[in-house]
């Protein structure tokens, strides 16, 4: 049985059609009560995007269709989707009032899809899962109902293009500008990336160039996997699997370094000079800055962070300390991963964040119920001054505990987040940007 | 149609807006239109063979309850139904030192994460489990309890696994019902809250405290307090903000006056019926006529006649040189309303006041009648009276695709809104937007000079919105902006057997 959850940090399956809003022009149709979709724009804040939040067409059950079903009613719908809206990809996504009831929606799409409408049907009811299970749950979905139909047939396959699995959309505020680094970091070690999602990706042209991609790379500690898993099967396509967010020069080194000798064992053809030319440049920039910061950082006498809580995601959790431990001086203590990740992968979690330091032993709660991490934090004490990096909810913690504060997931009203990125190179300069700016910000 | 009173607080549920109102989502045609459909009986609905997520009630029963000093709120449902509550963990942060809460706690809201099993099995146990953790935890003087469509459909015995709490706890376990799918109208939740607040909370009054006034407000700027001063009057504003104490003690004020009856329609008719607060009768203070009806009414309740006069002059005396100014500037303008219904009103009569031309409206919906019912209260009826009709009162749901199909055809100098989102549409086609987020900015005679300042100042500033004009992405055909906006609107239904 799932435990009840203060502070929630994550939304439940229907939070994934912001998994649709993130594919250009693609609209997300919701066969579900009346609030859902607004309970997911609220929850993450500024995200509506193309036609997600009060744009997304809803069949908002009511009375009516809970006694004698839904299913003409969204037939409706969805007919009239295709006059009021432009859209490229519609994504059917159920909510619990049509599980519970029993309503066929997917009968309902698949007679639109045999029109030829580019229409997916995912279940979704918010009782099943959270948003990142639904995440991938819902990329399948495309990729058997849509990417299937519409893929660029008889090409063959390209060794150096991969499809990219790294992030939630929105789930991770920083989604879009992690993909583009991302995207740049593996472009730069001369591989072609699908991110997929996002201005920076091409939509659904990318999507349908999906199989003739030579591997996949998934970058998370856990979802992404069914997605990687469900291509290997289908279109036979190979994956590589780094379990964490890479932040900043030691780590993103470490896994451009593993991509292309997997890439290179899997028929990709990468010139060895254009890669160690790359990560030269890339690590000469980057250690450029720590090494003019280092100064600052050792000597600044009124006062910086000196140790971290991370209350976030585990690819957060993981790679913010990895970075900030080796990278700032910024000692990891109890660390928080609040999105319910399930327990099969708890111990190879447990085991990574082992290997962030040969010499301190760094505790790992996994604590959806984050009512009660903080009151872990609230129970420890330090010398020095802490910093929390966590949800907005964090922020009264680390104002009662007098630590620093950096906003950096959902939900997070305190701060604006647009193409930010904290993955890659520019990734992990930017976090020490924010971190030390809120920093001094504190001095008058 | 009605009940003799639509407030029972034996009952463990208020009935949502539809049954014990007759009130209405869709609707074309005039304000002076619908306001004779009313007084004829003959208001029917119309459904929508198109639409887009509305919204639904958990969040507004949320407000009225979570903001509640001392409270603790557990959403019982799946983890998303509690999804856009932390904003009030924010509103109640950031908006404590508008009302005097200087250090404001962090709100404690809990979701009983239903899963899969649950939804077999049952989720009284997970429920019962959650409140007494989360009793634990907060040591609140409440705790609420609201219900969720999963919740609602599987049947859970939410009452009975709240008394049993309450009976053990020893503090008010208020269950608040108000699962999305029983009502189109979102405003539902408001009285589900309420209802819960009136049935536990408030407390029979031990003494009558003769210069304490009830204000039914969300968490605007504390503009009555000044003004009390000035009436040797007490303002008592609930519920955001407020103590548990506090509301047990609202039955001894004196009057409730209320921001917007969309709002506080049922907390001010249970005051008055249940405890013997009278309900101020008429529309709440927007434009010149409204403002001065209304402190006479309120003089007149609570025997402040003289006080009344002397600030109703000065008031006068002060604004209206810069009233008439503001008109100057603004006769002859164009504008278009969205708002939810009685707000909606209360700036149409604004617009009217200030010389503009109202070119139609997007109202979320329609209540024919309030919980008191009370010709005097209509404050749709109040506004065409006063200052004439109001073609295209367009009865919206918040269907943003009939907004966008609108303002494109009629492209207004301005738009008004007054819920989230919908000034983007107004920006997109370049037409000034402007949102008052305070639902207290606009009342009194100061009201009508800060709009219209906000007016002239949003209408002169236009370079944003003629530059997003120029760049903004479409999600909308080329085919539905040239359409009759009502397009998808029929299925006619009578309410009273909906």
């Amino acid at each position: 049985m799932s435990k009840f959850i203060e502070q929630q940090r994550f939304m439940c399956a229907i939070g994934g059609m912001q998994t649709v809003v993130a594919i250009p022009n693609a609209v997300p149709i919701l066969h579900s009560g009346p609030g859902c979709g607004n309970m997911v724009t609220g929850f993450f804040e500024r995200a509506s995007g193309y036609a997600g939040g009060s744009t997304a067409p809803c069949t908002n059950f009511s009375e009516t269709e809970v006694v004698f079903g839904g299913e003409a009613r969204l037939e409706s719908i969805i007919r009239n989707t295709y006059k009021v809206l432009d859209t490229e990809l519609q994504v059917v996504l159920t909510g619990c009032t049509s599980a519970i009831v029993g309503d066929d929606a997917g009968q309902v799409a698949k007679r639109f899809a045999e029109e030829g409408k580019p229409v997916v049907y995912v279940d979704s009811p918010g009782f099943k899962c959270n948003n990142f299970a639904a995440h991938d749950l819902i990329i399948n979905a495309i990729i058997d109902q849509y990417v299937d139909r519409f893929a660029y047939k008889n090409t063959e396959k390209d060794s150096n293009l991969v499809n990219l699995f790294a992030t939630v959309p929105f789930q991770d505020p920083f989604w879009k500008g992690n993909l583009e680094e991302m995207k740049r970091v593996l472009e730069g070690i001369g591989l072609r990336v699908n991110i997929l999602f996002g201005p920076y990706s091409n939509g659904v042209e990318e999507w349908r160039s999906i199989p003739t991609a030579g591997f996949n790379i998934v970058v998370s500690p856990w979802y992404g996997l069914a997605v990687a898993e469900h291509l290997a099967e289908k279109y036979e396509q190979p994956f590589f699997h780094f379990p964490y967010l890479p932040i900043g020069g030691n780590e993103t080194t470490r896994f451009l370094r593993a991509v292309a000798s997997y890439a290179a064992g899997h028929g990709a053809e990468l010139r060895e000079d254009e890669l160690e030319l790359f990560i030269k440049r890339e690590e000469i920039a980057f250690y450029e800055e720590i090494d003019s910061l280092a100064t600052f950082l050792l000597e600044f006498r009124y006062g910086l962070p000196g140790f971290v809580h991370v209350l976030h995601e585990a690819s957060y959790v993981v790679g913010i300390c990895k970075f900030l431990l080796h990278e700032t001086g910024i000692v990891p203590k109890e660390q928080f991963v609040t999105d319910g990740v399930p327990e099969e992968y708890h111990d190879s979690i447990r085991a990574e964040v082992a290997r962030i330091s040969d010499k301190k032993e760094i505790p790992v709660f996994f604590e959806p119920d984050a009512g009660l991490a903080q009151a872990r934090i609230y129970d420890s004490s330090y010398d020095g001054r802490g910093l929390i990096i966590g949800s907005g909810w964090d922020k009264q913690v680390a104002k009662d505990k007098n630590y620093d504060f950096l906003s950096a997931g959902p939900p997070t009203p305190y701060r604006l987040v647009l193409t930010t990125r904290y993955a890659g190179y520019k990734g992990g300069l930017r976090l020490i940007e924010d971190i030390y700016d809120r920093a001094l910000d504190t001095y008058n | 149609m009605m009940n003799l009173s639509t407030v029972n607080l034996k009952a463990a549920e208020v009935q949502v807006r539809e049954h014990r109102l007759g009130s209405i989502t869709g609707f074309k045609g005039s304000a002076a239109e619908l306001v004779n459909c009313v007084r004829c009986g003959d208001l029917t609905d119309s459904g929508r063979s198109f639409s887009q997520c509305m919204g639904c009630s958990t969040s507004n029963a949320t407000c009225a309850v979570a903001l509640i000093q001392d409270s603790a709120v557990i959403s019982h449902g799946p983890v998303g139904c509690a999804g856009c509550l932390h904003e009030f963990a924010f509103t109640y942060r950031v908006n404590g030192v508008h009302r005097g809460v200087k250090n404001p706690k962090q709100r404690h809201i809990f979701s009983t994460n239903m899963d899969e099993n649950d939804t077999v099995y049952g989720g009284n146990e997970k429920l019962a489990l959650t409140i007494r953790e989360a009793y634990a935890r907060v040591r609140p003087n409440v705790i609420f309890i609201v219900t969720t469509c999963a919740s609602g459909i599987i049947g859970d015995d939410v009452q009975g696994v709240s008394d049993e709490a309450e009976a053990e706890l020893g503090i008010p376990v208020v269950p608040i019902f108000c699962e999305g799918f029983r009502s189109k109208i979102w405003t539902s939740g408001f009285d589900a809250g309420y209802h819960g607040i009136a049935r536990k909370l408030i407390k029979p009054p031990v003494k009558k405290q003769n210069d304490l006034v009830n204000i039914v407000n969300f968490w605007g700027t504390d503009v009555f307090g000044e003004w009390f001063k000035r009436l040797r009057l007490r303002a008592n504003y609930i519920t955001p903000y407020a103590t548990v104490k506090q509301i047990e003690t609202s039955s001894e004020a004196i009057a409730t006056i209320q921001v917007c009856s969309t709002l506080g329609s049922y907390l001010a008719a249970a005051l008055e019926q249940e405890f013997g607060v009278p309900e101020i009768n008429v529309s709440p203070p927007y434009g010149v006529e409204q403002t001065e009806r209304w402190f006479r009414e309120l003089g007149r309740m609570t025997d402040r006649n003289e006080e009344v006069d002397v600030f109703l002059c000065e008031e006068r005396e002060r604004w209206t040189p810069e009233i008439e100014s503001i008109r100057a500037k603004l006769s002859g303008k164009t504008a278009y309303v969205t708002a939810g219904a009685s707000h909606g009103h209360a700036l149409l009569g604004l617009l009217k006041e200030l010389g503009l031309e109202p070119q139609g409206a997007a109202i979320f919906h329609h209540d024919p009648v309030y919980d008191k019912e009370s010709d005097s209260l209509d404050s749709l009826k109040n506004v065409v009276d006063i200052y004439g009709d109001i073609p295209e009162y367009n009865i919206c749901n918040k269907q943003e695709f009939e907004l966008a199909n609108i303002l494109n055809r009629v492209r207004p100098d301005i738009l008004l809104a007054r819920h989230g989102g919908m000034t983007l549409w107004g920006a997109k086609f370049g037409i000034p937007s402007l949102l008052i987020g305070d639902e207290h900015f606009g009342m009194g005679y100061e009201g009508i000079v800060k709009y219209g300042r906000r007016i002239v100042e949003t209408m002169e500033n236009d370079e944003f919105v003629k530059n997003l004009e120029k760049h903004t992405i479409m999600p909308y055909s080329k085919w539905w902006l040239e359409q009759d906006p009502y397009t998808f609107l029929g299925e006619e239904s009578n309410v009273e057997v909906y």
